[in-house]
């Protein structure tokens, strides 16, 4: 259904742990895509004991998505972390990328010397 | 906990290495940093298999080595190179950055960086022999040219209106050809629009469409995609709604014809390759990897292009080759293809591919934010 885009729905749930640091979140609508790429940033944390994600059931749109922490770092924060992380990486990947086309560009529209 | 204390383990075992330094263990320490460095950034194609494939650089897995997240590092390290970009087609390498994230880029491409596609079909009247269903479903494959991004998600329930939807109109009828000769059997003389093809399909504005569109053409991509054949007195008079939509709900929607990416192959020699051993090495490779260059009247193989090997692995089937060869890939070198529908440019899908990754990662930014307040 195309609904799901347009009706806001909860994101994250916090399913119950044993202490902050070990929590499952439930995101509705990702998969791998985003599921793996987060799960390479936040295994990146020291602070992160274990990561890793599963989706559900191949019919249902949500991915359960785990982080262990030592130390009793709530693991809110490498979440947190991991996703600012990766909007980042994107950012210099999307400034990169802009600036090679564009001189791609511009060397193509000069004549060969 | 376990973890802390496995770390701590492997770190003094470690240091009772370095204790009992000598120059066969020095040499031997750096023969294995080189074997390390070889399992970190380089996949290995054995002749049964392939070797090294998961990414392993996460703090903790290697004594030595700073894994953890380093974005100066990143920055540094990471590079685009553009290799080639037309209107509809592009390659370039991306090099320094993982898997996960590469391959996040490349599935969006295919399956949520949203295009227009027709969605609704108003038949109302079909006398051709395509059936209603059929038909409909051929409409709803044929690429659209109009900018997404100047349109908004249309809610199931709504009626559509010009912020959401694109109307279009096909309106045709087969005759017979007035002027065609008595003797003829040639369809294409005998009949007139007896083929209906993309380009009969026209734009009809809603609303403020004609003003707000006036310098873009809107209608689809090409105009000589057979969608009927008609005989003389059968007719199709319909209506269809475009709305916007991705790859997930429907392949229509996918803006590429393709994304796909490859590891860079790399091809080390371990010995010297000579005369008509080294002419059939070249030709288990594809052409232009191995050049033979001429060293005192001898033919030496060398290679020359890596790139440009499908990694068929043939070399490994000759028993004296196979020990010779080296064969991997870079494991953070990705050559991206792209091949657009001609909906956007290639260019602009990945761009706003990387948006759509960092989009995501904001939304989910902002539910813990406002979970905290709470």
């Amino acid at each position: 259904s195309l609904q799901y885009r347009s009706i806001p729905i909860p994101v994250l749930v916090q399913a119950d742990g044993a202490d902050e640091g070990c929590v499952t979140f439930v995101m509705h609508d990702e998969d791998h895509t985003l599921g793996n790429s987060l799960r390479y940033m936040i295994m990146k944390n020291v602070d992160v004991d274990f990561c890793g994600y599963t989706i559900t059931h191949p019919s249902e749109s949500k991915i359960n998505f785990r982080i262990q922490t030592r130390g009793g770092v709530p693991a809110t924060e490498p979440l947190r972390r991991g996703l600012n992380e990766l909007s980042d990486v994107c950012q210099h990947v999307l400034n990169t990328f802009q600036a090679r086309v564009n001189e791609f560009k511009v060397r193509q529209e000069q004549p060969m010397e | 906990t376990y973890c802390t204390s496995y770390h701590a383990a492997r770190a003094s075992s470690v240091c009772k290495q370095e204790k009992s330094i000598n120059w066969a263990g020095l040499k031997k320490m750096a023969a294995t940093m080189k074997n390390v460095d070889e399992i970190r950034d380089r996949v290995i194609l054995g002749e049964f298999g392939v070797k090294n494939v998961h990414t392993t650089d996460f703090p903790g897995n290697y004594p030595g080595y700073d894994d953890t997240w380093d974005m100066q590092k990143f920055q540094k390290n990471f590079r685009i190179d553009i290799v080639h970009l037309d209107e509809n087609t592009m390659e370039f390498d991306m090099v320094g950055i993982d898997a996960a994230i590469a391959n996040a880029f490349r599935r969006i491409l295919l399956a949520e960086v949203p295009t227009m596609a027709i969605e609704k079909v108003f038949i109302y009247n079909n006398t051709s022999i395509v059936q209603d269903e059929v038909l409909a479903h051929r409409l709803g494959l044929i690429p659209i040219r109009a900018d997404p991004r100047l349109f908004e998600y249309r809610n199931t329930e709504d009626e559509g209106s010009e912020i959401d939807t694109i109307q279009l109109q096909l309106k045709i009828k087969c005759s017979r050809n007035p002027r065609a000769s008595k003797d003829s059997s040639d369809p294409r003389e005998l009949y007139l629009n007896h083929m209906v093809y993309s380009g009969d399909i026209k734009w009809v504005p809603i609303g403020n469409q004609a003003d707000v569109f006036a310098d873009s053409t809107i209608g689809p991509v090409h105009e000589d995609i057979l969608i009927a054949q008609l005989r003389p007195g059968q007719e199709l008079d319909i209506v269809m709604h475009c709305i916007k939509g991705i790859g997930k709900d429907h392949a229509k929607f996918s803006p590429v014809a393709t994304a796909s990416y490859r590891l860079l192959p790399e091809i080390t020699l371990l010995e010297p390759v000579e005369g008509a051993k080294a002419e059939r090495l070249k030709r288990c490779f594809s052409r232009g990897v191995i050049d033979l260059e001429d060293v005192k009247g001898q033919k030496v193989a060398k290679v020359v292009n890596s790139r440009l090997d499908t990694c068929s692995r043939e070399v490994l089937r000759h028993d004296d080759l196979k020990n010779v060869v080296k064969l991997g890939r870079v494991r953070d070198h990705f050559i991206f293809t792209v091949e657009s529908t001609g909906i956007l440019p290639p260019d602009v899908l990945v761009t706003e591919a990387i948006k759509v990754l960092m989009v995501k990662c904001q939304r989910f930014v902002n539910e813990l934010d406002s979970t905290d307040v709470e």
